[in-house]
């Protein structure tokens, strides 16, 4: 049996599976909310961003790639991990039980699998740029110019995209799940590895705590500050015109949809 | 004091189980939990009714042996100690207590409370032992051994084998057995040789009893009456990874002492 046959066939090798994607995936987080974060600077600070990504279209897809296995394999793994922990008690108990046990840590699936639907929906929203599920209209029709180039506008599409108020309670909601995922997730990570003792547990946990918390912080306040009209309302309002210019009269298709998602 | 008992009965393991629920006699509040047990059964004998059917030995928490889930607690509402450590004053007089056995598809259920925990004796025989010449016992401190790590092994070596591990985990798993096992004897000089295969054959066989995997919910730590750390696990997680990657060794050929 070679190595990776050997490790994905094992309960033990498995959660090593678990740990490292989640490992990548958070650092993934960590540099995603640095770039969502330029939205507080001027809109060519993001745009600019933007653009730089999409000009370096092998980085952006090994990327997106190497994110899409880790996500795949996360899954993976965590669907076969409860299927066999659901195998190994039959006959449940009658009293409640996971006694000494945080709800993050029962509840892993269950935040995960919001967490795997919102990835989908944000996919969607602000990389796939499909219209009607976004509330507002076509975000593909947003341009800016950047040195004399026209761009996609991102700052625009993140003022409107934000200010519609179904679209931010779904957000917070995810990155609610998102914190009590990793909060958990985090320190069970370094057990997985098996690189925890007793003097470095409770730092490890200090450090999931904190992490877990720092990106709910982060990634909570561009869409609540946006939603507030603290960041780019004036832009948009400005942009508007722009957008029915060039688009010509907005289409009613996308106000139907939009009203009927609202509900 | 009395209580009221609601206790799983079960013929044997293919019949359906149920609750029953029984008013205990007149109790001592200084029973221990399996002398009321003893009690109430003896009332059901003198009815003319099968007697709970439930593990106990030694009954001073050092063998394992015992185990019902009390209330939803393997080994009942206190810290570090087992069922048979249990007193009735730790419940008050008139409480309804519910009295399950311990549930894993591992441990299949023989009767009533009782049932077979014959998987721990696989796992332990798989690799759960050192290799040493028999023979007149060796002189002592005759193999140096570092405190932090001898008191370490006998933190490990605490464990009673029971299973209140498996029994509280949400998801049946053994791990904290387990890596308890792997540890007081990877920790040591003796345990040293065999210790990366002890890790892997001793894994494997618990994958292959149905036991669930690690969710680091802490629940099994929570509940172990010889309160064995979650850092054991981290410990077996180390060196069964240092196993797979040294995967197994290649057969010899030819030559040898053999």
């Amino acid at each position: 049996m070679n190595i990776i046959e050997r490790t994905w066939n094992s309960s033990l090798g498995k959660k090593y599976v678990m740990a490292v994607t989640g490992l990548a995936l958070f650092i993934f987080l960590i540099g995603h909310l640095v770039g969502n974060l330029q939205v507080f600077g001027p809109p060519e600070l993001i745009n600019g961003y933007a653009h730089f990504l999409k000009s370096k279209p092998a980085m952006v897809w090994g990327a997106r790639l190497g994110l899409l296995a880790c996500v795949g394999l996360h899954i993976l793994a965590a669907v076969t991990l409860a299927q066999l922990n659901a195998a190994a008690r039959p006959q449940p108990y009658a009293t409640k039980g996971a006694y000494g046990a945080t709800k993050a840590s029962q509840y892993m699936l269950p935040t995960g699998i919001v967490i795997a639907s919102f990835i989908v929906y944000h996919l969607a929203h602000f990389t796939v740029l499909l219209p009607g599920i976004n509330g507002v209209g076509d975000f593909s029709k947003l341009t800016a110019t950047l040195h004399g180039e026209v761009v996609p506008d991102v700052y625009a599409m993140m003022v409107l995209g934000f200010q519609v108020p179904w679209v931010v309670l779904f957000y917070l909601i995810a990155q609610a799940m998102l914190f009590t995922h990793l909060g958990h997730g985090l320190s069970a990570m370094f057990q997985s590895l098996g690189l925890r003792d007793h003097v470095w547990w409770p730092r490890i946990q200090l450090f999931a705590k904190g992490a877990s918390l720092a990106l709910l912080v982060g990634y909570c306040v561009i869409p609540v500050a946006i939603f507030l009209r603290l960041v780019g309302s004036d832009y948009v309002e400005r942009k508007k015109f722009d957008l029915k210019a060039d688009a010509g009269k907005p289409v009613p298709a996308l106000v139907a949809v939009q009203g009927k998602e609202a509900k | 004091m009395k209580v009221t008992l609601k206790v799983w009965r079960q013929k044997n393991r293919n019949s359906p189980g149920s609750f029953k629920t029984y008013e205990s006699p007149e109790l001592n509040e200084n029973m221990s939990f399996l002398e009321m047990l003893d009690v109430v059964n003896e009332q059901l004998a003198n009815r003319g009714e099968e007697p709970i059917a439930f593990d106990h030995d030694c009954r001073e928490g050092i063998c394992g042996t015992c185990s019902l889930v009390i209330d939803g607690k393997p080994h009942g509402p206190h810290k570090g100690i087992a069922t048979c450590q249990t007193y009735m004053r730790s419940f008050k007089s008139g409480d309804e207590i519910v009295v399950e056995p311990f549930r894993a598809k591992a441990f299949p259920l023989v009767k009533d409370l009782v049932c077979d925990r014959k998987s721990f004796d696989r796992i332990q025989q798989a690799g759960g032992f050192i290799t040493v010449r028999t023979g007149a016992a060796p002189d002592a401190n005759s193999i140096p051994v570092p405190k932090p790590d001898s008191d370490l092994a006998m933190d490990a070596a605490q464990c009673i084998g029971c299973g209140a591990c498996v029994a509280a985990c949400k998801n049946a798993s053994a791990m904290l057995f387990v890596s308890a096992k792997i540890s007081h004897l990877g920790l040591m000089p003796q345990g040293q040789p065999e210790r990366y295969k002890r890790a892997k054959a001793m894994v494997e066989q618990m994958d292959e009893e149905g036991f669930g995997a690690c969710t680091v919910t802490g629940s099994c730590e929570a509940v172990c009456p010889k309160e064995i750390s979650l850092d054991f696990i981290a410990r077996m997680n180390r060196d069964y990874g240092v196993a797979l990657l040294k995967g197994d060794p290649k057969a010899i050929k030819g030559g040898g002492a053999g």
